[in-house]
């Protein structure tokens, strides 16, 4: 196939199927499914082995964490809002913290600034490193795995080490981290950014200049650029239909007006032009972070020192506080009345537009066997739809 | 597609020689990282139970629970956390917070137990393969949540505090208050050892939130006397404070003299409770020192009528007679009196029980009486020509300065004694331009005194001669003689006699010194004044003390009249006014009890 080629668009709208009629199969895929990201379902009407109708069903890991959190103290959400998305948490810790530091007009040091900047990069890493294990995986590909989520418990090592926690860090904390990088980190994480790259060589050999990869792959689940602003895409999913949209260097948060790159665009948004384009990020996050590593300042104070937490209480206000996750735009709407607890808070995860809206209609007309292929392909966390 | 998509899958086999990444036996241990929030620990003996980490803890997975080998005590609430790891979720903000620093995580992560309820459990006081473990997560250098540091408070400087009476500590500014009172974890360890047991979180919190009316009320539930506690109390309750087990204590004493000077004495009425309705029966209270004047104002709340009778010419006690200008403005103390008094407590000055009128008189004329006369004796050096004259009394110093005397104590004065009586006439001396020595029999560190009164005695310019027993005082010679003293002392040295008990001074032979001074003011002690009580009365006595107290446990034998209660430094062996405060409150309730009321 010519990848210049837009392959085929799916209808956007709903038709109408007569179930009864015996021409259609109603099936199930999840929540149990190792084709699934995480615990949702969706509920396909096929024809012959091409399905011809999908409903994306979520709720199966709602825990009310939106309002868990009107209840709790704002210190006492910290612990909380990593939940929200368990593979990179990072980037709950970071909006929740940046949103309350906005709203109670507080700088946090320079050397939280990095150490925050590394902390991202690196979950960016371990979160991409895990999902394409899951999306060789989904094709049939089983040795990727064993691969990339070696590699990502390399990086959640050194999460270990610098944090004290490996899949929730509790690192970044309102007002800054919670401490400095232990001795001889810095060096653990250039060597293991030397191993992480060196595998990386290795998948895009083996998945990337794969027949059966390219065959599947290429062509499913086209996402035409106008579908972008239509649907609220963002992130790999927006950039590989050509959208150069990234908030590090659009709202240049923390260090990264500071930092060398350029964001990564494709041209068709189908399922292997994603994954590669995510490959690309990758090796993006890995000379960030050696970039991170270089620039970062040695020494100062880490944190902002913060009224006592047990009755921390934030002028009445609202923000919006945004940042650039692996799958796109993740933010934090924070509203404070003044008390002592969140008025509200509502968390934009991208997974909600992706995997629901998107999901449902790019799923029309693909094969059966490629429909876990296909979710994969647009990086969807469950938790974050149901907050 | 070309060729390369069919033959580069192949290159996987290549791994197939590299060693793998996996173990070959996935339990080895593989210890967690220095940093790894594991299991908790605690050291037992440094954690006070303030239960802070159960505030913080955002899933409740900390209960404070009574601990065997940790009772409850001063500055400690008995209770330790026990950690339920079925709610747990390791974050370890308990550990953030923990003012004291005695908890941790160890790196321990591996606990395999068919029981449940194992999973329970109190680190530190039920053992642990992990208990004592070196690494794990700590709290941060430079890291913590709760603000270690007191604010500043404004103080005049000591070259300047030493010329005048002007009052040396300024109190808080409104930000500097409410930043203070955010230090406090509201734990309520304090509260136990304030003698008075004060409800010292609460009134904190009022300062927080900026409700003084609410702060002002919760002072009076239990102290009349704010304004004068809040500069001069002996704060027992910065002791017990959970913050000072890490940092500096909160300042309790001085957040409770913000809310009393922030609210005018005009507007007392509309926060205080108002008296019950009046019960017909009247209260005679003798001594109208902080004791007596809180046995006042409850019993007037309670519908008591209540007569205080005075000896001085002024109220306060030894608030106002005892207690330098400079410490404890008598504006200050005048308000809380005035506040009493504007309730209809009438305090008869200048009547001395035993001369003007009798304790038998007393008891026949008034319901109940109640007896807070404090210590106004001094005790004399008891040495050889301790009778000269210039061989003052340090209690008569105070007061006659107080009732604005001219002292004419001379050029260089010694002090003689190591408690708070003795560092304010020091201090006074000071004032009037004196050369100060303040000798005392045993080392520093054991002066009664409060830590920042000696200091600030020392500041202000006062030399300390430690460790000197006096032997004798004998007349100067010369043109010195009749109004110079010299005081000869015996050098000593500290011996520990008895193991567990604190070390007594010996005399070091022939170390004998001496020094001319124009005054020698003695402030070792004092005693009680009870010439007023008549064997008749049928008060029972035991070592000069009445062996009635304050809680109704009066026993006037079978002599008919009025029972009589005793309270204060007559009867109490803290000798301070929160605990003459306490009984004075005590003795309300007792002497409502006793006549019939509800007590409260």
């Amino acid at each position: 196939m010519k990848r210049d080629a837009m392959p085929r668009i799916p209808p956007e709208e709903k038709a109408t199927f007569d179930l009864e009629s015996g021409k259609y199969l109603v099936m199930w895929q999840g929540p149990q499914h190792p084709g699934i990201t995480g615990n949702m379902s969706l509920r396909l009407v096929i024809e012959g082995d091409t399905v011809v109708d999908c409903e994306t069903h979520v709720g199966y890991l709602h825990r009310g964490f939106e309002k868990l959190m009107e209840r709790r103290l704002y210190m006492q959400n910290f612990p909380l809002v990593c939940r929200i998305a368990v593979p990179e948490p990072d980037f709950n810790e970071y909006c929740y913290a940046a949103a309350l530091e906005e709203l109670a007009g507080i700088e946090i040091p320079d050397k939280a600034v990095w150490l925050r900047t590394l902390s991202l990069e690196m979950i960016r890493l371990a979160s991409f490193l895990m999902w394409i294990g899951g999306q060789a995986g989904a094709f049939g590909h089983g040795t990727i795995a064993q691969w990339s989520v070696t590699m990502r418990d390399y990086v959640l090592d050194l999460f270990e080490e610098l944090s004290g926690g490996r899949i929730y860090h509790m690192y970044i904390i309102p007002g800054g981290v919670r401490g400095d990088v232990p001795k001889g980190f810095l060096q653990h994480v250039l060597e293991t950014m030397d191993i992480i790259k060196k595998n990386l060589d290795d998948i895009e050999l083996v998945m990337f200049h794969n027949a059966v990869y390219k065959m599947r792959a290429q062509g499913l689940g086209c996402i035409p650029p106008e579908w972008v602003d239509k649907y609220g895409i963002t992130g790999p999913n927006a950039r590989a239909a050509g959208v150069a949209r990234d908030l590090r260097k659009d709202i240049g948060y923390l260090a990264y007006p500071r930092l060398d790159f350029q964001p990564l665009v494709g041209k068709v948004s189908d399922a292997y032009e994603r994954s590669q384009l995510r490959l690309g990020e990758m090796y993006q996050a890995i000379d960030l972070i050696r970039q991170i590593v270089e620039l970062m300042p040695k020494d100062g104070p880490f944190r902002e020192k913060l009224p006592n937490p047990l009755y921390w209480k934030i002028p009445a206000g609202e923000t919006y506080v945004a940042a650039e996750c692996t799958r796109g735009e993740y933010g934090f709407y924070v509203v404070s009345d003044g008390s002592d607890k969140p008025r509200r808070i509502a968390v934009r995860g991208p997974s909600y537009t992706h995997a629901v809206s998107v999901m449902e209609r790019l799923v029309r007309g693909v094969n059966i066997a490629d429909v876990a292929g296909l979710m994969v392909s647009l990086h969807t966390y469950p938790p974050e739809i149901e907050r | 597609m070309d060729i390369k998509d069919f033959i580069a899958p192949f290159a996987v086999w290549k791994r197939a020689f590299e060693k793998p990444f996996t173990v070959k036996k996935p339990i080895d241990d593989r210890p967690g990282a220095p940093r790894y929030r594991g299991f908790h620990i605690n050291d037992a003996d440094k954690c006070v139970g303030c239960g802070t980490c159960e505030a913080i803890c955002m899933n409740k997975a900390i209960d404070m629970v009574p601990a065997p080998g940790h009772d409850a005590g001063p500055g400690d609430s008995g209770l330790r956390p026990r950690i339920d790891y079925g709610r747990c979720c390791w974050c370890a903000l308990c550990v953030d917070i923990c003012p004291s620093g005695s908890l941790g995580m160890s790196n321990e992560y591996v606990w395999i137990d068919s029981d449940p309820e194992v999973f329970r459990y109190t680190p530190g006081v039920e053992p642990k393969p992990w208990d004592g473990a070196e690494l794990g997560y700590r709290r941060a250098e430079g890291y913590r949540l709760l603000d270690e540091h007191r604010v500043d408070m404004p103080e005049l400087h000591h070259a300047e505090a030493v010329k005048s009476f002007l009052e040396l500590v300024r109190g808080y500014s409104r930000q500097q208050a409410e930043k203070e009172a955010d230090r406090c974890v509201s734990c309520g360890v304090c509260i136990a050892s304030c003698p008075a047991h004060m409800d010292i979180p609460g009134y904190i919190k009022a300062v927080r939130d900026g409700e003084l009316d609410t702060g002002l009320r919760l002072l009076y539930e239990t102290n009349p006397f704010p304004e004068a506690c809040g500069r001069i109390c002996t704060h027992l309750c910065e002791e017990a404070c959970s913050i000072g087990t890490g940092g500096d204590p909160v300042a309790i004493r001085w957040l409770k003299r913000y809310i009393a000077d922030q609210v005018e004495l005009s507007d007392y009425a509309k926060a205080l409770p108002r008296a019950e309705a009046p019960t017909g029966r009247k209260v005679a209270v003798v001594g109208a020192g902080p004791g007596g004047l809180s046995a006042a104002y409850y019993l007037t709340l309670l519908g008591y009528k209540v007569t205080v009778f005075e000896k001085d010419g002024e109220a306060g006690g030894m608030l106002r007679y005892g207690i330098p200008e400079y410490r404890l403005p008598y504006p200050a103390l005048d308000k809380d009196i005035g506040y009493i008094e504007s309730l209809g407590v009438g305090i008869k000055r200048g009547v001395s029980i035993g001369k003007e009128i009798t304790l038998a008189k007393l008891r026949a004329d008034y319901d109940a009486v109640y007896l807070s006369t404090g210590l106004p004796t001094a005790y004399g050096l008891e040495v050889p020509g301790d009778k000269h004259p210039r061989v003052l009394d340090g209690v008569a110093v105070l007061a006659a300065a107080t009732r604005g005397e001219e002292l004419r104590l001379g050029e260089r004065v010694a002090v003689i004694g190591g408690g708070n009586v003795a560092m304010d006439a020091a201090r006074t001396a000071l004032r009037h331009g004196a050369k100060v020595d303040i000798l005392y029999r045993r080392r520093e560190q054991d002066m009664p005194a409060d830590a920042e009164e000696i200091s600030e005695a020392k500041a202000e310019g006062a030399r300390l001669v430690e460790k000197a027993i006096p032997l004798e005082v004998k007349d100067a010679a010369g043109a010195y003689a009749g109004k110079s003293a010299i005081f000869v002392w015996n050098d000593a040295v500290m011996v520990q006699k008895e193991p567990g008990k604190r070390p007594v001074p010996e005399p070091i032979p022939g170390a004998v010194r001496e020094e001319r001074y124009d005054s020698i003011i003695a402030a070792i002690g004092q005693g009680p004044d009870l010439s007023f009580v008549a064997e008749s009365d049928g008060v029972p006595m035991k070592r000069f003390k009445p062996i009635v107290d304050a809680d109704g446990k009066a026993s006037t034998g079978t002599v008919a009249g009025a029972p009589v209660f005793a309270g204060g430094d007559l009867v109490n062996d803290r000798k301070d006014a929160i605990s003459a405060i306490a009984d004075g409150h005590r003795a309300a309730v007792g002497i409502d009890r006793l006549l019939g009321g509800k007590g409260a």
